[in-house]
């Protein structure tokens, strides 16, 4: 009888474990070059036209602050990088959109103050993994070239701090941070809801003094021009 | 029988104690508030203040200053600012403050958002009581700073904060919407700015702006960027189309008449210009200033309080040097249906005083709450962007007199759109309106933005705007921000959080079972003992 018993708990247990298996949605695809059926190549997504329905596959970066089942995700691929703005998600799969989880979005190709975004979006987890490393920017300042890399995860090395200003006078929201690089100017962000108050970064770029030189790493953000969200900032060797 | 009836009492004890229980379901709040004699001067008391500033350090630190002043008429009273640059997260973090009793003591808000703020037990303190108050209320006779009367509160803006039978706030600021035109491309495209703007005019001067040359340029500016006309809020949008068209919104007590015929034909226009690139929208495009600015916008649609945005020699501008085109700008009232009976919407921040256990604290922060309407707070604030002050004493006092007529001297203090934009609004006080303030009220607001959101979305993405269209949009919209649910008892007052979940039922009636078999175990063992006792 006992050996019934248990014979029914580990039938039961594997029904369990499959049942689990199905709340995911997984597709084998470990190669960051090779694209799921329907899903557009980076340089056919940047080729889309504005307002067209994209569907992509990327890996995740980072991401804002959770909320009211939206998140705002910075994903990349092995061609090039996506904004996913308010992307419709649970507090539950917001969870597992860790560094490097790959996903396939579907979404609206939009343009708000020149950031290229994908906008109104639903995503599915996918198997894979990979994590961006950062590809220097600083030679890109002022060129052309920048844009074309909007949204990748950067560097800038050997900037100058100009100014610092924190968005209400004080400590709490954004900090907007001016760096200046053979004798331009360039504007960069502390976003709250990337990097909060209570992160390493915030407190840091907050110390900082004019003429300090600095080396940054962030998301190339767009914001009427390049507007990097800082993710990593330390006093340049 | 008597074991019976000690059975049967102790059942109805259990069952009482579970009746206890279940009442603890949905009770919350506090006492109300009830106005104590004489103001504690010797008590020292510590408020939270938290406000809300349009990134602009300047009102950040015209608070700071208020309090700094405020303190040193009230040593006893320490006031913590937090400031917010977003009203929507102030009402977010207000209302998850509500469960735990640890909301703000003073904060700046909408009517609406104060109406959901209701829906706890006597959370916001209604002001009917203190407005009055011989010494501490408006005007009083022991405040230590010089308040303004009842009367000298402009009347609109002070019945904008009466609702549910009730003043539920102060005004602090108020402005309207207007319309940033670029005069010199109107011109430019043959047309000249009537004296008073309407729908037609914009539109039409709207796609005359579309032409464009066989590269792609567009005539009217010469870049590849054209948005002739950009709305900031298009909740406002909708809200002032429907009451200059005298349709349905909703009723005063918060019955939904959104989703009617006037609203469809708006939006079908709304979707015609969408359709052609000749409109969009701040969360489509981006800030109405920045493409007027750049040249690739004819107007933009913003409020009186984003003035110092607006225009080529703008205090703020937010696009780069290169980008920037110089036009002759011009401020204007929002575009009507009817220009002989204009309307336009009244808004701008509200400050509310929460409650507190201790009635003394309440009017620490009542006292707060009134010194941000003296004359060196109105003024100051008002100055720094188009708002205008909410009380006669400090609109009509000489300082503020003195500035307002002193537009275009500079283009900073004196940057004649800002204070023009100033002027619209005291010049048409009489043609403002508000919306009605229910609980339910700013999801309706939310709504009818996201209407003209969605239709322009639609057209851009070539979706079919049709009936079917409109009737599933109007479905979905209601749903998602659960207006279906409102069924015209919006109303006030207490949160009925409806029966009790099934599992707390479950569990309830298990702790009641547990109760009752423990007793009848202790009974047992009691009659057991007592008989045992009875043997020899």
């Amino acid at each position: 009888m006992k050996k019934y018993i248990a014979l029914l708990l580990v039938v039961v247990m594997a029904f369990s474990f499959a049942a689990c298996a199905k709340t995911e949605t997984k597709t084998k695809t470990d190669d960051p070059k090779v694209k799921g059926e329907g899903v557009m190549t980076y340089a056919e997504y940047i080729a889309a036209d504005m307002d067209s329905q994209v569907v992509i596959e990327a890996y995740v970066q980072g991401h804002q602050s959770w909320w009211d089942n939206k998140i705002t995700v910075y994903a990349q691929d092995a061609d090039g990088a996506y904004f996913l703005y308010e992307m419709a998600c649970s507090e539950e799969d917001a969870a597992k959109l860790t560094t490097g989880t790959k996903i396939k979005v579907t979404g609206y190709k939009g343009e708000w103050a020149g950031e290229v975004e994908i906008m109104d979006a639903t995503f599915e987890f996918l198997e894979g993994n990979y994590v961006a490393a950062p590809v220097d920017a600083t030679a890109w300042l002022g060129t052309d070239e920048l844009a074309k890399h909007q949204n990748e995860v950067v560097s800038f090395k050997g900037m100058t701090v100009e100014k610092i200003e924190y968005k209400n006078g004080e400590p709490g929201d954004d900090i907007y941070v001016t760096l200046g690089y053979g004798g331009a100017s360039y504007s960069f962000c502390v976003e709250v809801y990337l990097t909060g108050p209570d992160t390493d970064v915030y407190t840091t770029v907050g110390d900082l003094k004019t003429g300090d030189v600095v080396d940054v790493e962030g998301f190339l953000y767009w914001y009427e021009g390049p507007n990097t969200h800082i993710t990593s900032i330390k006093t340049a060797a | 029988m008597k074991k019976l009836r000690k059975l049967l009492s102790l059942l109805l004890a259990s069952l009482t104690l579970c009746a206890l229980f279940s009442g603890c379901h949905g009770s919350r709040g506090m006492n109300e508030f009830a106005m104590p004699e004489e103001f504690d001067m010797s008590r020292q008391y510590e408020i939270s203040f938290w406000a809300k500033n349009d990134t602009n350090i300047t009102q950040a630190e015209i608070y700071a200053r208020a309090i700094e002043n405020f303190q040193k008429l009230y040593p006893n009273i320490t006031v913590n600012l937090r400031l917010y640059t977003d009203y929507g997260k102030i009402y977010n973090d207000v209302i998850t403050n509500i469960s735990t009793n640890t909301t703000p003591n003073v904060c700046i808000t909408y009517p609406d958002h104060i109406a959901t703020y209701l829906t706890g037990d006597n959370t916001v303190v209604p002001l009917d009581e203190l407005f009055a108050d011989e010494r501490y209320g408006l005007g009083g006779s022991s405040l230590l700073f010089d308040s303004p009367t009842r009367e000298e509160i402009v009347p609109q803006f002070l019945e904008e904060c009466s609702f549910a039978g009730h003043y539920y706030a102060l005004p602090y600021m108020r402005s309207t919407e207007a319309c940033y035109i670029n005069k010199t491309y109107v011109e430019k495209l043959g047309y000249t700015l009537p004296d008073k703007l309407t729908w037609d005019f914009v539109w039409e001067v709207a796609e005359a702006a579309m032409a464009q040359d066989g590269d792609g340029n567009y005539l009217v500016n010469g870049q590849k960027v054209m948005i002739p006309f950009i709305y900031k809020s298009t909740d406002n949008m909708m809200i002032q189309m429907l009451r200059q068209k005298g349709a349905g919104y909703s009723t005063e007590d918060g019955e939904i008449l959104i989703f009617n015929d006037t609203t469809k034909e708006l939006l079908e226009t709304v979707a015609e210009h969408a359709g052609t690139g000749a409109f969009s929208t701040f969360k489509i495009s981006s800030y109405p200033g920045n493409f007027l600015n750049a040249g690739q916008c004819i107007f933009a649609i913003d409020s009186t309080g984003g003035a110092t945005w607006m225009g080529s020699r703008a205090p703020n501008i937010d696009i780069s040097k290169d980008k920037l085109v110089q036009f002759e700008t011009v401020v204007m009232p929002i575009p009507q249906f009817d220009p002989d009976e204009p309307q336009m919407i009244s808004q701008g921040p509200s400050v509310c005083v929460f409650n507190k256990a201790d009635p003394q604290e309440v009017v620490a922060s009542w006292l707060f709450a009134q010194y941000l309407l003296t004359n060196e707070v109105q003024i100051a604030y008002s100055q720094t962007e188009g708002y205008v002050p909410v009380t006669s004493k400090a609109q009509e006092s000489a300082e503020y007199q003195d500035y307002i007529s002193r537009g275009g001297e500079d283009n900073q203090l004196y940057y004649d759109i800002k204070i023009k934009a100033a002027q619209l609004l005291m010049d048409h006080t009489e043609n403002t309106f508000v919306t009605p303030v229910f609980n339910g009220s700013a999801s309706l607001r939310n709504a009818a933005g996201q209407l003209v959101e969605s239709v322009t979305k639609s057209v851009r993405r070539g979706e079919t705007v049709d009936d079917a269209y409109f009737e599933r949009l109007y479905s979905e919209t209601s749903a998602l921000y659960r207006l279906d649910q409102l069924d015209g008892g919006g109303g006030f007052g207490k949160e009925e959080l409806g029966p009790l979940p099934a599992t707390a039922v479950v569990l309830l009636a298990a702790l009641a079972v547990a109760w009752v078999l423990i007793i009848l175990y202790v009974c047992v063992g009691a009659i057991k003992k007592k008989k045992g006792r009875g043997r020899p």
